[in-house]
This record gives C-alpha cells, sequence and structure tokens, in this order.
C-alpha cells in the first residue's frame, strides 16, 4: 500500500525509536572481493565486546526497536554471532543479517526457518554467474546459489534475494524475480548509492536514465511483490508514487550502528557530517537516537532548494540525502539522479576534489573502508512492507 | 454460498472479542501507533491515537465494541473505527482470543 504523505510527514518528524536499524557488527569478511580496497579482513580491535553488543539490544528491546539488520563484512564470523543473534530474538528484537551465502548450512538454515524472528538475505549482482561474478568475484554465483538452495531446502519461506541495481543487470529483472520464485524467496531490488564502496563504481555502474525509466515502469508492474524500502521513492518523479516507504528515513525511521558503536543517520551516510554519538557514551543509544543534535536537526523541516518549485517533489522530496552528499551536491536540491535531469546538470558544476570522501577519520579508515558488502547493502527500510491505517 | 455482506462483517468484527496477535509488536508514537507482526514483517501505521487505545482496551473487553466504548469511541465515529479493526484482523495483527 502507499504510503499517503501526511504519513511521511509524520515520519520526516521522527519517531519515538528507529523502526529498524543497521548494525554492522564487524568489518572483518572470509572473502576478498575485487572491489575492496583492502587486503585486511581483521576485525577493529575496538569492536563492541559481546556484554557491549548485549547492552544495545537491552536498550532496542526496551525502545521497541522492531528489527535489526545485521551486516558489515561477514556478521557471522564473530565467534559470538549466534550468541548475539539469540539474545535479541529473546527480548523480541527481530534479526535480519546479510550474509555472503559461504557459512550458510544446513544448521543455520533450519535455526532459520524455525524463527518469526530470523530472517536472512543473500545478496546477488547478476542473475546469471557471468553478470555476477565480474562483479562479485568469481564463483560467487555459485556459492550464493548454494545457499537459496540449502535455505530452500530447509523450509526458511520468505528469506530475501537481494539485489542492487546496476547499469549491468537491470535488463534482467524478470530472471531475478524468477529466481526468487524458484527458491520461495522474496526479491528485494535497491538503489545503487554513491557511498562507500558505490563511490568507486557509481559512474560506471549507475542505471542510464533510459534504464531508470524501464525499472520504474517495472516497479510499477511488480511493486506489491518485491521490496525496496526507501530505494526508488525519487523515480516517483516519473509520475507516480511507488509502493515502498517515500521518504528518507535518515535519523528519523532509521539510523546505523557501525562496529565500533558509532551512530549514523542512515547507513549510507557513514561521514563525520552524519555521525550523531557512539552508545558507549553516557545514556547509550537511547540518548543518541532521542537528544543527539544532528538527528534533532534533520527532524526539523528540510529546506528544499531548486526541488522546491518541481511539480514532482510531493513524491521525489529531492530524493536521497547521502546520493546527494557524497557526489558534491547541496543537500538541498536535486537528486543526482533527478528522473527531470536536474541532477545530471547539478553535477556537471561539481569542482573535481571537493567531493567528501566516506569516513574521514584516519585512525579507522583502514576498517571504515573495508566493507566487503557495503555497495551491496539494502535501503535500511527494505524489509518492511508498509500498511497504513486510515485510523 | 450465503454472500456476507458489509453490514454483516462489520458487526462481525465489533461483537468478537480481539486481542493483539502474539507475533505483533504494538509500539505507542505521538501520532498513534506502529504495529509491526513478526510473521508476515508487515508494518502497520496507526494514524490516530484513539485507535490505541482502542487496541489497548481490546484484551480487557468482552468485545472490540466494549473496548471502542472504553476508549470512548462516540456512536458517530464507529464505523470509521470498526473499517480499521476489520482491516487489522484481516492482516492478522488482531485475532479473536481464544485462537
Ligand atoms: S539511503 Fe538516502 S534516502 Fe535512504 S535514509 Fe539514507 S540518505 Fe535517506
Ligand atoms: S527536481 Fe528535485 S523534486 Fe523534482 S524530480 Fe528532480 S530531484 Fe525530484
Amino acid at each position: 500500500m502507499k504510503a499517503a504523505l501526511p504519513l511521511a510527514e509524520h515520519f520526516e518528524a521522527g519517531l519515538s525509536a528507529p523502526i529498524c536499524l543497521t548494525w554492522e557488527l564487524t568489518y572483518a569478511c572470509n572473502l576478498a572481493c575485487r572491489h575492496c580496497l583492502s587486503s585486511s579482513g581483521r576485525r577493529d580491535p575496538g569492536e563492541l565486546s559481546t556484554g557491549e553488543a548485549k547492552a544495545v539490544i537491552d536498550e532496542l528491546a526496551q525502545m521497541q526497536v522492531f528489527y535489526v539488520n545485521v551486516g558489515g563484512g561477514e556478521p557471522t564470523i564473530r565467534a559470538d554471532f549466534w550468541e548475539i543473534v539469540d539474545y535479541a530474538v529473546a527480548r523480541r528484537v527481530g534479526v535480519k543479517f546479510s550474509t555472503n551465502g559461504s557459512r550458510i548450512n544446513p544448521d543455520s538454515a533450519h535455526r532459520i526457518a524455525a524463527s518469526d524472528y530470523l530472517d536472512v538475505q543473500i545478496s546477488l549482482d547478476g542473475a546469471t554467474a557471468a553478470v555476477n561474478d565480474d562483479v562479485r568475484g568469481a564463483g560467487s554465483f555459485a556459492t550464493a546459489v548454494a545457499a537459496l538452495e540449502r535455505l530452500a531446502a530447509a523450509g526458511v519461506d520468505g528469506f530475501k534475494l537481494s539485489v542492487v541495481c546496476t547499469r549491468r543487470n537491470l535488463g534482467q529483472l524478470d530472471d531475478f524475480k524468477a529466481l526468487a520464485d524458484r527458491y520461495g524467496a522474496q526479491l528485494r531490488l535497491t538503489r545503487l548509492r554513491p557511498a562507500g564502496r558505490g563511490a568507486e563504481v557509481w559512474d560506471e555502474l549507475r542505471p542510464t536514465a533510459e534504464q531508470q525509466r524501464d525499472l520504474y515502469l517495472w516497479l510499477l508492474d511488480h511493486g506489491e511483490q518485491v521490496l525496496t524500502g526507501d530505494s526508488f521513492f525519487h523515480l516517483g518523479g516519473y509520475g507516480e508514487a511507488l509502493p515502498g516507504l517515500n521518504l528518507c528515513g535518515a535519523g528519523r525511521v532509521v539510523c546505523l550502528i557501525d562496529p565500533v558503536g558509532d551512530v549514523y543517520a542512515c547507513p549510507f551516510a557513514i561521514h563525520e557530517s552524519f555521525l550523531a554519538g557512539n552508545v558507549r557514551a553516557p545514556g547509550g543509544f537511547t540518548a543518541v537516537w532521542r537528544e543527539s543534535a544532528l538527528f534533532q536537526s534533520l527532524r526539523e523541516p528540510q529546506a528544499a532548494g531548486a526541488c522546491s518549485s518541481c511539480s514532482a517533489f510531493d513524491v521525489c522530496r529531492g530524493g536521497c540525502m547521502a546520493a546527494k552528499f557524497f557526489t558534491g551536491l547541496p543537500l538541498a536540491g536535486p537528486d543526482p539522479e533527478c528522473v527531470k535531469g536536474h541532477g545530471q546538470a547539478a553535477l556537471a558544476g561539481v569542482e573535481a576534489g571537493s567531493i567528501p570522501r566516506p569516513s574521514p577519520d584516519h585512525s579507522r579508515v583502514r576498517f571504515s573502508r573495508r566493507r566487503p558488502d557495503r555497495w551491496c547493502d539494502e535501503g535500511p527500510l527494505a524489509g518492511a512492507g508498509v500498511a497504513v491505517s486510515a485510523r | 454460498m450465503i454472500p456476507l455482506g458489509p453490514d454483516r462483517a462489520m458487526t462481525a468484527v465489533l461483537d468478537r472479542p480481539l486481542a493483539v496477535a502474539p507475533e505483533v509488536s504494538v509500539r505507542p508514537e505521538p501520532f498513534g501507533a506502529l504495529l509491526y507482526h513478526f510473521g508476515t514483517r508487515r508494518l502497520s501505521v496507526l494514524k490516530d491515537p484513539r485507535l490505541l487505545s482502542v487496541i489497548e482496551a481490546l484484551s480487557d473487553a468482552p468485545t472490540a465494541r466494549a473496548a471502542c466504548a472504553a476508549a470512548g469511541v462516540t456512536e458517530g465515529a464507529l464505523a470509521s473505527f470498526e473499517d480499521a479493526l476489520q482491516r487489522l484482523v484481516a492482516g492478522g495483527m488482531l485475532q479473536e482470543r481464544g485462537l
């Protein structure tokens, strides 16, 4: 169902707690993907301990955060991964975790099948090995498909097959849908954002204008059956609002906690400009969410700049804050992929060298830039179908 | 088959004893509430704090109608609350007690 505008306004004013949040438990990973900038697969020594992670979960339970998207490097690499998951589930905090599939065994598949509170997502970047492996590395298609098989065989229903839409794979939408259907999975399509690792491949892989238009038409036809979270509300500029959450939820509906406990406005906004605080500080996560100056300011009405005179503003709302920020565009103004072409024009005016880099904190840059699944991550709300009750 | 008219469907929901489904978490918000169903993984937004009061009153009320009365819903407003409750039942957010 479509979210009516007044609802977007309620959400933009901020919620008492996030609906969901992304929690990167570790940046360590067992794979070495082609686009990975560092050869290190080590964990950050400052990572939250098991006890600290549990304290965060206590807060999330208290605030009634419905679920966390656990990602990072490969989260199952943490020795205490299942301990943390069990702790969350016992407190009715749902856990959806992203994995490259290499560590999904029959045991974990059965575990996932047995709980309403556990959900898993397997990422693919192509519906064929040729398209996928070119981006994610040789053999990764086979690994992911083997994980899909194991999950289906264990009786897991409705797990997610997550695809970041790129220039290379947008011709395969029907194939992705068929692949998901074959394993009883739900297809999730998300936007390639120029943040994190996406920054390096954005120019090369972002959809063409024609592909964006085709994607919009495809989503009009199939949008109720696929999850898109907040990925494509900027495509509403073509005419109709698409199913999904049609607003930027950064710091209002969603946020990100990184492995060392830093809280950012959204998983695609990892930069000190969007750093709200740390869960280790007094008051913990709750104080960051409710009181940080950054989040308070994001919940104020935002200037729309050139978008304010646009006929599509009610649905498009100027697009994605992170996409603008990491392409050097003003936050008050059009999205770089504005369907009316205003973003393209604005990009032409951005001076080379003035584009912000992710995570300027040099003490951590080695770890922060090492995020194998970062640009393949999903929109923060991509798991929630939103139904709106008139009352 | 006897067709169920809209009247009968609405009467049915109001006269049933209802409860929030066990897989559902209800979170109050300034504008009303958010309901999240862990089984279907769907989110419902209640944009009226009175509907939250009705839902909170359900488990102590013999029927949904009584819960509405306890939450101060007037006769004139009842129809729209029926609609909302009906939708929440259809979506699995609410269910009949004892089921
Ligand atoms: S991804 Fe973009 S649109 Fe979504 S919350 Fe982050 S900044 Fe907003
Ligand atoms: S001008 Fe702004 S509001 Fe209009 S379509 Fe472009 S990004 Fe969206």
